[in-house]
């Protein structure tokens, strides 16, 4: 019964705020007059028909392929050029500041310059997009296996490990929390990145439509293609920490123990 | 079996060296335990990973079966003091123990069975599942020795195993080690800073000079081999083997005070 | 943006067992000296090959200018006030982002932190508006303010003022509860309260907060002004690249990434002067 209740409550403080929110703007927006504010009902309205019917397939799933894409890509190159930079030491210490440099750099200012390579066709997003990515994945995979227990290391070299087995069975799991940290920073550079490119220079997608919507004064149509931006990001967050939970179990455990 | 001969190791800094390892003899036979004790900085840690082949020596020589040991001997197993670290946290506690054995190519049956024997040789029953760190720290050193167990080593070194566990549970697993020394037949090179554990534990006593090290003393340890926490260590001789490492214990650390205030005046 | 940057994961760097303790006396700053000229010949090599790879022709001159181009082109750019215009543009509003994300999410993450109830409340809304992506917000911004200086503060406080507000209300709610309850056995009033304990427990917290906000905020000024058009660095790229002007591009590009390099240093700098006389050094919070 307690236990009810405390699901309950927790539920309860889960569904709570969010749920008087979205209350206080369909009737605070109820009505409106304001141009530039249509009433929630409106937004709805067009977020059923417009953007979970055409633009579904017409621009959501477009830059949502660019973004799977070029985040792989970042993936790929930022934990591979990772592990072999952070396992020789003087190969880091030679790209250190190089790395540090384009890190640096913000990552939209990539868009024009790639422009220049890749045109303005899909390749170009998904090159902008993994290009902006890979800094935070490579420096935190870097960082990662540098950081490598050299007990744990000594270990598998006493029993002989080969070095593939030392890099799937000890480098890569060790440094696997660090590696998430860069890839979680990632997610969020590639889909400011996605929605740039396609403002800057496309013929659909996401970032793309909002902005011709704004230009047209299409104001509702506008509003809930930001809602479908911001629960593309709030989705692809859960999903990022669904997967992190699970690879990460082990260390989660790991600090719980360390700190009782 | 195990012979170490002139074994020196100098670090080399920038623009400074130290000699942490000077000159060291000594062997072991085939199926012998012994330990190795020596005032703390003594560069025991640097002689074990010289043994094992994780760190090259700058003069002298390791051989295992009269092999010169070049790398890590594919018959020997090395327990670590850092229990905590050198299992695996991301693996359970089957698989910490059964990744060495893939990495020997042994066929499923046998790995299982490996792992299966070991756990239950150091006392360790339905832990298989549960995560290293789930487990106190004597159960985690228990599955390490397990580890190394179920490699089938010829030699097995153990780095101060013992240091980090609470009283009591040391004590089991001193008498975890002496049963399965005696019940596997391996080689045992036991390394601790602790007088009475040498004693009890080893047939032989290895007593190390201050750094830069050389063997100050061999004691053979002529206790009877069946031995118990209690009646042993209150044996008479048990006393006189202990009283007498710890006198050349203090020595060493004297001359070695001594040497470097004759260095100090000298400079 | 969601997420702070690194997360230090592990236990304290362990100590090279194959290495005397009398061996490791050099500190990291001073090892770092050392291996500075290596990373002085990454960059020179770096520039090296930037430059002959479109000399020798392996990319065409046309999408990537030789080095030494870069650098002229930079070099005259620096004489001209119209590039100090820029970099101030970009510098202020960056600024002025900053700082009002900073006491925006200082204010509430220490009452949110501090007060329980209205922490377990705001939770699930903040996780839900924390991954919103601030570009999103872009054309907004254009309707409200245009090209205004005003655009471009939206995406850079809206996306800045989660991090900072993360990291503090994480530190408020670390408060050691022993210590609090020692300070209110000697009546220390709220505000005294506030000083002398919950701040110090803060203090590190907030000062990654700053940190993360402010590589943050550089990005999102950027952006404004790439794709509002608002003044500053970003809108000179799109336009020299838009009248292709190529070497142009990438003078200020890495203008751009000099500016993010000042940046992470004096945040970093900031924090250690800061925090150093701090006793504990915290990892971050993994948000």
């Amino acid at each position: 019964m307690t236990w009810l209740l405390r699901r309950a409550t927790s539920l309860a403080f889960i569904v709570g705020l969010p749920l008087v929110v979205f209350v206080a703007l369909w009737f605070g927006t109820a009505g409106s007059t304001n141009f530039y504010l249509p009433s929630m009902q409106v937004i709805m309205d067009s977020l059923a028909s417009d953007w979970l019917g055409s633009r579904l397939g017409d621009d959501v799933l477009p830059s949502l392929a660019r973004l799977a894409m070029g985040y792989l890509l970042a993936a790929v190159l930022g934990v591979g050029l990772g592990v072999l930079v952070g396992l020789s030491r003087p190969v880091r210490q030679v790209l250190e500041p190089v790395l540090e440099f384009f890190r640096a750099i913000p990552p939209p200012v990539l868009v024009p310059v790639l422009i220049l390579f890749a045109g303005i066709g899909t390749t170009m997003k998904v090159f902008v997009i993994a290009s902006g990515a890979v800094w935070p994945i490579l420096l935190n995979s870097v960082e990662g296996v540098r950081a490598v227990d050299p007990v744990q290391l000594d270990t598998a070299r006493c029993y002989r490990f080969s070095r593939r087995a030392l890099l799937r069975r000890v480098v890569l799991p060790a440094a696997s929390p660090q590696i998430f940290a860069g890839l979680r920073q990632a997610l969020s550079i590639a889909i400011i990145l996605m929605v740039i490119s396609e403002m800057f220079a496309a013929t659909n997608g996401l970032g793309f439509a909002i902005v011709q919507l704004q230009r047209s004064f299409a104001i509702p149509e506008m509003w809930a293609g930001i809602v479908v931006l911001g629960l593309l990001g709030f989705v692809l967050s859960i999903l990022f920490r669904f997967v992190e939970d699970r690879v990460l179990a082990w260390h989660r455990g790991l600090r719980r123990a360390e700190r009782s | 079996m195990l012979e170490v001969r002139g074994l020196r190791k100098v670090y080399g800094g920038h623009g400074r060296t130290v000699e942490a390892v000077r000159d060291l003899t000594f062997e072991l036979k085939a199926g012998e335990l012994a330990c190795l004790v020596g005032p703390s900085g003594c560069g025991k840690t640097t002689l074990l990973k010289c043994i094992a082949g994780l760190l090259a020596p700058t003069s002298g020589e390791v051989s295992v079966h009269g092999q010169r040991v070049a790398g890590p001997p594919a018959d020997m197993a090395v327990v670590f003091q850092e229990y905590g670290r050198s299992l695996y946290p991301w693996m359970t506690v089957g698989a910490n123990v059964e990744l060495p054995l893939k990495e020997k190519r042994l066929v499923r049956a046998r790995r299982r069975q490996l792992v299966t024997d070991s756990l239950a040789a150091v006392g360790l029953h339905d832990v298989e599942n549960a995560y290293p760190w789930q487990l106190s720290g004597g159960m985690q050193q228990r599955v390490a020795i397990a580890r190394a167990l179920a490699y089938e080593p010829q030699v097995l070194l153990m780095d101060e195993p013992f240091a980090a566990v609470d009283a009591q549970t040391r004590a089991d697993l001193e008498d975890l080690v002496r049963s399965v020394w005696q019940r596997f037949g391996i080689t045992l090179l036991f390394v601790t800073h602790d007088i009475d554990e040498a004693v009890y534990l080893g047939e032989r006593v290895i007593v190390l000079s201050a750094s830069p090290t050389v063997v100050q003393h061999q004691v053979t340890v002529d206790l009877p081999t069946e031995r118990d926490q209690l009646a042993t260590r209150s044996l008479a001789r048990f006393a006189e083997l202990r009283a007498e490492i710890y006198q050349q214990i203090h020595q060493a650390k004297a001359a070695s005070t001594a040497d470097r205030l004759a260095a100090e005046a000298l400079a | 943006m969601s997420g702070p940057t690194s997360v230090s994961t592990g236990r304290a760097s362990p100590v090279t067992l194959s290495q005397p303790a009398a061996l490791q006396s050099g500190t990291a700053a001073h090892q770092r000296r050392r291996h500075l000229p290596l990373g002085l010949f990454g960059l020179i090599g770096l520039l090296l090959v930037l430059e002959l790879v479109p000399r020798i022709g392996l990319v065409s001159p046309a999408y990537l200018s030789p080095t030494s181009e870069i650098v002229k082109t930079l070099a005259g750019e620096v004489g001209r006030p119209s590039f100090w215009i820029a970099v101030w543009d970009t510098v202020r509003s960056w600024a002025i982002g900053l700082i009002i994300a900073v006491i925006a999410g200082t204010v509430v993450g220490l009452i949110l932190g501090s007060v329980g109830f209205l922490r377990r409340l705001t939770s699930s809304l903040i996780e839900f508006l924390r991954p919103i992506p601030s570009v999103s917000l872009v054309p907004l911004a254009v309707l409200l303010y245009g090209n205004d200086i005003r655009s471009k503060l939206l995406l850079i406080v809206y996306a800045a003022f989660w991090q900072v507000l993360i990291q503090v209300m994480y530190g408020a709610h670390d408060v050691d509860p022993v210590a609090a309850d020692t300070a209110r056995s000697f009546r220390l009033g709220r505000l005294a309260l506030l000083r002398h304990v919950t701040w110090p427990t803060v203090l590190p917290y907030f000062m990654t907060g700053v940190r993360l906000a402010a590589s943050v905020a550089l990005i999102l000024a950027v952006t404004g002004e790439l794709v509002i058009g608002a003044p500053g660095l970003g809108k000179e790229i799109a336009i020299a690249q838009s009248s292709a002007a190529i070497p142009l591009v990438y003078a200020y590009v890495v203008t751009t990434g000099l500016l993010g390099v000042l940046v992470n240093l004096g945040a970093r700098a900031v924090e250690r002067r800061v925090l150093s006389w701090h006793p504990s050094v915290r990892g971050e919070v993994a948000a």
